[in-house]
């Protein structure tokens, strides 16, 4: 599969804003004026050495991390402190998470439909219809009964997209979702993203797998200590890096790969 | 090169001295010369100690009679146990009025029965039941008026029924009180979090001993003339207080033990605060913590016999007070005995709860 097979549904609609972000770790600098416009539709891959502050980015745009200077605006809701404005946007944004953090004491079908139910205030049998769906969707409808801990990695992380995707959100967040999977499971796991990037997903992904960013994103960010290094389409990306310190952690990429 | 096809090795049955009865005594009993020797000196203590245990207790006791006379002082003297079970189990609530503690009791068997069967319908009426109705029953019961029946005062409750009614409303009180402050010992707002932490570190610091005596004793010196209240409320408030401070530290292990990731999945969904805690965080934390909980509760149990410092007659010191009259001389033995039964019973029971309730709420994989 080649970028083209991906249709690029992009709108002008602006769901997420990004101006002059920074965020201090005690002393730390972790983000650095960070200026990112993501459009409806769009995917866009995060990547960069560990500790550069992609995961913080992401994890600020649901307010899991606080920025301490300058705005973020999530479809239009501007993340302060005000509780009511952060729980509105939680329940448009998704987010899977490396280590899956699923509800061990809960039913695969029960993490889907908790949110429905307690956030959206759905009938506990529509949810349950919503959560069979998504489930479907990402292959697994027959563990639906089962516990997360009965589950491989790579089913508990489908699951956790099911669960992120039950609440119907505008916008996905994934956070290294395979990096804490065993070789054989990243594919299974990749193949429901792209899927779902297909369907005109927005969604902002920190991963080391290139071979994704090359197939789904319009558009790869490179960080490194805080700051965006660089960003540009994958191909531009891949082939022509602009910045020094882009070619030389693609050129560890290709010789770790 | 060729290709070859890898036949798996088929599965052989375990080596048959590893199993079955000889194979169980080889490996538990028999598995070193030490463990050997010990085996056989546990078995002749068992030998030296379980018989004459077995006469006193069972067969050289006696058991009819109605007074001292029928004593023959080779074995026990139940008769001891049976004359004055009526106080043991009832203290000094008036005899034609003891009907209501029964009732109460079996009401309490019947209306809970549901909650420890698998899962029926029943389970929540009877949870609901249990939670809300019954403790306004029990109260009416054995106080009276609300039901129209003459007052028993609290100064004449005693016995097994005392220290269930200070167990169960302690267990029933703290578990709440704890989980409220080991959450807000775990709060980030400052004057909540110091709040929770003084009043955990001051009642967790002072002996229960000093908190029954203080709320009998200092506490009416404080309150304004004429105010007065009850002295089993105030030694039972003080109780729930004690207590709520140990389970506020055995639940806040627990909530420590939940990894950050489901905080932030919970967070994540658009959960707020108490949907997070009673519905993520709390019922993975308190399954953890059964054993410390179940563990606390035991200790409660027992320390009930501790208000005999205010001159309340719980089962303990109402035995105490039997072996002490002049009729009954020479069997304290019996009556701590049947104590240390009926405690061991109750205690016992709970942990059994306690465990079967840990498997039933097990949901991963053992490994």
């Amino acid at each position: 599969m080649t970028a083209s097979a991906v249709t690029p549904g992009i709108t002008d609609k602006v769901m997420i804003e990004m101006k002059g972000v920074h965020k201090w770790y005690g002393q730390f600098h972790v983000l650095k004026d960070i200026n990112l416009t993501v459009q409806q539709g769009e995917r866009i891959v995060l990547c960069g050495p560990s500790g550069s502050g992609k995961s913080t980015t992401i994890r600020c745009i649901n307010r899991l991390e606080e920025h301490q200077q300058g705005q973020i605006i999530v479809d239009g809701t501007e993340l302060t402190s005000n509780v009511k404005h952060i729980e509105a946007i939680r329940r448009e944004v998704g987010m899977v998470f490396q280590h899956f953090n699923l509800f061990p004491h809960l039913t695969v079908l029960e993490n889907c439909v908790l949110a429905p139910i307690w956030v959206r205030k759905m009938p506990r049998r529509e949810a349950e219809a919503l959560g069979m769906k998504y489930l479907e969707r990402v292959k697994i409808p027959d563990q639906a009964k089962k516990y997360p801990g009965q589950l491989s990695g790579g089913q508990q992380q489908r699951v956790a997209i099911a669960r992120s995707l039950c609440m119907q959100p505008k916008i996905m967040l994934f956070d290294e979702p395979t990096s804490a999977l065993d070789p054989e499971m990243v594919k299974e796991v990749l193949d429901t993203m792209v899927s779902l990037a297909e369907d005109g997903m927005t969604m902002l992904c920190v991963t080391h797998e290139m071979g994704f960013a090359k197939q789904v994103a319009n558009r790869v960010i490179f960080m490194d200590r805080g700051e965006i290094i660089e960003q540009n389409d994958p191909q531009t990306f891949f082939n022509h890096p602009q910045n020094e310190r882009t070619k030389l952690f693609l050129s560890q990429i290709i010789s770790n790969h | 090169m060729s290709q070859s096809t890898h036949v798996p090795h088929p599965d052989l049955p375990p080596p048959s001295a590893s199993t079955g009865v000889i194979g169980w005594l080889r490996a538990n009993l028999f598995s070193s010369p030490l463990n050997s020797a010990l085996t056989l000196l546990g078995l002749y203590l068992i030998w030296l100690l379980l018989p004459p245990a077995l006469n006193w207790l069972l067969f050289k006791a006696d058991w009819s009679g109605s007074d001292r006379s029928a004593c023959h002082g080779e074995g026990a003297c139940w008769v001891f146990i049976k004359v004055r079970l009526d106080q043991f189990l009832y203290g000094f609530f008036p005899a034609e009025e003891r009907w209501r503690i029964q009732l109460s009791w079996l009401l309490a068997v019947v209306g809970a029965a549901p909650l420890f069967m698998k899962r029926n319908p029943l389970r929540m009426p009877s949870a609901l039941f249990m939670l809300f109705a019954y403790p306004l029953i029990a109260y009416g019961l054995y106080t009276g008026p609300l039901f129209g029946l003459p007052l028993v005062e609290t100064s004449q409750w005693g016995g097994l029924m005392l220290t269930l009614t200070i167990a169960v409303v302690g267990i029933a009180g703290s578990l709440p009180g704890g989980i409220l402050l080991a959450l807000g010992r775990r709060s980030k707002m400052p004057i909540i979090r110091s709040v929770c932490v003084v009043i955990i570190e001051f009642w967790r610091g002072v002996p229960l001993i000093t908190v029954l005596f203080m709320s009998s004793v200092m506490l009416p010196l404080f309150l304004p003339e004429g105010m007065n209240f009850d002295k089993l409320l105030r030694a039972l408030i003080g109780v729930v207080l004690f207590e709520s401070a140990y389970i506020a530290e055995v639940v806040r292990g627990g909530l420590q033990a939940i990894p950050k990731g489901q905080y932030e999945a919970a967070d994540a969904l658009g959960l707020n605060y108490p949907k997070a805690m009673g519905l993520i965080i709390l019922p993975q934390a308190l399954k953890l913590v059964i054993p410390g909980i179940v563990n606390t509760m035991i200790a409660l149990f027992k320390d009930t016999s501790l208000v005999i410092i205010i001159g309340l007659y719980d089962l303990l010191n109402s035995i105490q007070a039997a072996a002490v009259d002049p009729n009954w001389l020479g069997f304290a033995t019996e009556g701590y005995v049947f104590a240390a039964l009926m405690y061991w019973v109750f205690c016992f029971s709970m942990s059994r709860y306690s465990q079967a309730l840990e498997r039933r709420l097990h949901t991963g994989h053992k490994r």
